[in-house]
């Protein structure tokens, strides 16, 4: 698939330097075309690197690059711009699309050569974003894709003249099967003077562009050009319509809606739970083995005490991400996302919101940071900040750790409801639902006061329903697996070793200190008396302290601190817990949780996105504030109950 | 006539639309022309927003962008088109 002549001769020539025509220049390949057009999964196939495909228009806010490994052009960087409709500046992502053409972003080189992907389904209507493109004068290819879906459906399309209307190179292409990468190579490698081909660059034949700014001219434009090219669009898939009629049904649409969402949560625990459980009994085992091969006595209790117990204990919760992340990565790629932010509007209109913030709060549920990202695609300003502003609510990943210790340490997994639902699932989901209910409160509080504003216009297009991939799939998970694992390596495994070598100093006389009189014992009790009320003891005080980094590294910090302590030492993390803490207290934790704001990365990507240091800082404190408050009423009124 | 009266399953020729600029240039990006077809498929199951179908697509809008959309039944010679 990558060179046309083959034979040893071409791979000298390869290895000989060549002076002409000058390659160095060559280095940057912009990626454009409309939401749901294919865009990220070319991506994907060009660049062998994981990056989120999904069917929501506009999910791709950031703008990724990576080098075309795909078509073994390391050389080259692909530059993915934003989904976008027009160049028109109706949004930032268009102006940032826009920008990096022109050349005009900073710290973007101008790309050396576009690719446009529309997607052959709809010709007509996509070949309007194409038109202002061309309109730049880049070297530009055009990629027809989802090329075997049209011809399947009964859709005609004729490349050769679709070329020579636009002056530019047409490739039928499809992403998810990897079909056509060898006309984008040969395109490439053409406009670099790669492999000997030292042709000069295509002539751009001169066509008559529509006007820039005009959706009027652009219309008309494509819908000769489609005309002209005796373009036949396929038939429109029955099966979209058919699932719309019940997955949009008024009874079963918001019946389905929370079906999905109970059997989400429930199957991470029923799954999820015993893996993790086998998983950490493993690690122990393990564990143990490793430290007996270790001969001196402060070295082992270092890797042993300080470090495994650590990092181990957030490892386990790895198969429930992943779990989380799957079910996530289904409905998004499937298209079912869409319909949801549509079922949703009514309720998020209700708050000031609109059915567009559905998306990036949900995904939330998995990590603030990409969804505080992905509000970009909100046209309306105050909408937009709103939006990152309750976004840390909703329960992301980071939460589950903690969320899980304390719900296995302290809630009997009793059936409620008959055999519908356990309740440990259900204290979990009560979770959720507060987090989830602190936002709609914030918002509605935020659009009756400091962001009050016009609605923006709630314009959603629905893509047809596809079968997500294997291949997006495992790019997801093997993505989110690798951020996470890396944090646990990095980020845990350091706060770890801080805080054991901070659990032992001072040294008297040769001698460590015992936990209760070292340094970090003597800051928990410093902080303690500020804590009590809400049911915490000094461990835990240490605990909050060390997750500010991240909420996830708290569950960590009291696998070491109950490690070194010799009185719970021979004991699970979660009979410590049970030892040290009533369940008043140790449900005020999880409540405290759901409320704090505790993750630098958050923080930092809310300065970025919003520009200004006073947001991060009032989201701070509020959260904090209401985290306090509840977990204080919390564990008062639970102590007086139970 | 505004494009929110038509019911579920009628379809319509827009007229004219009446939004500020920046919105009205983005949903005439999205197909929302004058002399463009439109078929309304379906309605959330809240009543709203409205899914209709133009140039091939499926677009969901709530009713207080649609009643700013002007739209005319269509002539004989299109209603042959499928919209």
């Amino acid at each position: 698939m990558s060179c046309h002549t083959t034979g040893t001769a071409t791979l000298l020539e390869e290895r000989l330097p060549k002076n002409a025509p000058p390659r160095g220049r060559f280095r940057t390949v912009a990626l454009i075309g409309p939401p749901n057009s294919g865009k990220s999964t070319l991506f994907n196939r060009l660049t062998g690197l994981r990056q989120k495909v999904a069917n929501y228009p506009g999910v791709t806010v950031e703008q990724h690059s990576g080098r075309m490994s795909g078509i073994h052009r390391n050389d080259l960087t692909l530059i993915d711009l934003p989904g976008i409709y027009s160049l028109s500046a109706y949004s930032e992502d268009a102006r940032v699309a826009v920008d990096v053409l022109k050349g005009q972003m900073p710290g973007t080189p101008r790309p050396d050569a576009v690719l446009v992907v529309l997607d052959a389904l709809n010709l007509s209507r996509q070949l309007m974003l194409a038109g202002p493109i061309l309109a730049l004068g880049l070297p530009t290819m055009v990629l027809l894709n989802m090329a075997d879906l049209m011809e399947s459906r009964g859709g005609v399309v004729d490349p050769l003249a679709l070329a020579q209307e636009l002056g530019r190179p047409v490739a039928l292409i499809s992403a998810a099967k990897g079909t056509g990468m060898d006309a984008i190579e040969r395109f490439l490698n053409q406009q670099s003077g790669h492999h000997g081909e030292a042709k000069p660059a295509l002539p751009v034949l001169p066509v008559q562009l529509p006007v820039l700014q005009n959706p009027g001219e652009c219309r008309r434009w494509a819908a000769q050009v489609s005309s002209r090219t005796k373009y036949k669009a396929p038939a429109s898939p029955l099966w979209t319509r058919r699932l719309d009629s019940v997955l949009l049904h008024r009874v079963w649409g918001p019946l389905i809606f929370l079906a999905v969402v109970i059997t989400t949560f429930q199957v991470v625990f029923t799954i999820g739970q015993p893996v993790s459980d086998w998983m950490g009994d493993a690690l122990t085992v393990l564990g143990e083995r490793l430290a007996q091969h270790i001969p001196i006595p402060w070295l082992q209790a270092l890797l042993q005490d300080g470090i495994w117990h650590g990092v181990q204990a957030v490892l386990v919760f790895l198969p429930q991400i992943l779990l989380l992340f799957l079910f996530i990565g289904v409905l998004e790629d499937s298209g079912y996302l869409a319909r949801a932010a549509l079922i949703a509007d009514r309720l998020m209109r209700s708050i000031g919101l609109n059915g567009k913030a559905f998306i990036p709060l949900l995904s939330a549920y998995a990590c603030a940071v990409p969804a505080i990202m992905a509000t970009r695609t909100i046209e309306n300003k105050r909408d937009r900040l709103a939006t990152i502003l309750v976004a840390p609510f909703m329960t992301c990943s980071a939460r589950l750790p903690i969320y899980t210790l304390i719900i296995t340490a302290f809630i009997p997994n009793r059936p409620v409801l008959g055999s519908l639902i356990g309740l440990r699932a259900c204290v979990m989901l009560s979770l959720y639902v507060l987090g989830f209910a602190a936002a709609l409160a914030t918002a509605r509080l935020l659009k009756s006061s400091v962001l009050k504003a016009s609605s923006a216009p709630f314009v959603l297009e629905l893509p047809q329903y596809r079968w997500p991939t294997v291949r997006s799939l495992g790019l997801r998970l093997y993505d989110r697996s690798s951020l996470f694992l890396k944090k646990a390596g990095t980020v845990i495994l350091g706060v770890s070793f801080v805080l054991w070598v901070l659990s032992i100093l001072p040294i008297h006389g040769g001698h460590l200190s015992e936990l209760t009189n070292s340094v970090i014992g003597r800051v928990g009790h410093w902080v303690e008396p500020v804590l009590r009320p809400l049911g915490f003891n000094w461990k835990i005080g240490i605990g909050l302290l060390s997750s500010i980094i991240a909420r996830e590294v708290i569950v960590g910090t009291l696998g070491t601190l109950y490690g070194v302590d010799p009185h719970t030492q021979s004991l699970t993390l979660q009979a410590a817990l049970r030892h040290d803490m009533t369940i008043g207290g140790a449900i005020a934790l999880v409540v405290f949780f759901a409320f704090a704001m505790q993750c630098t990365s958050t923080l930092a990507v809310v300065r970025r996105e919003t520009n200004s240091i006073k947001w991060p800082i009032i989201q701070f404190c509020y959260m904090s504030s209401l985290a306090y408050v509840a977990a204080l009423i919390t564990n008062q009124v639970l102590s007086r109950l139970l | 006539m505004a494009l929110s009266e038509i019911p579920v399953g009628a379809s319509a020729v827009v007229a004219s639309l009446d939004l500020p600029g920046e919105v009205g240039d983005h949903l005439m990006h999205l197909g929302f022309l004058p002399d463009a077809s439109i078929a309304v498929l379906r309605r959330a199951p809240a009543g709203d927003p409205t899914v209709y179908r133009i140039e091939g697509a499926e677009i969901a809008l709530r009713r207080e962008t649609a009643c700013h959309i002007q739209v005319r039944p269509r002539s004989i010679a299109e209603a042959q088109v499928p919209a």
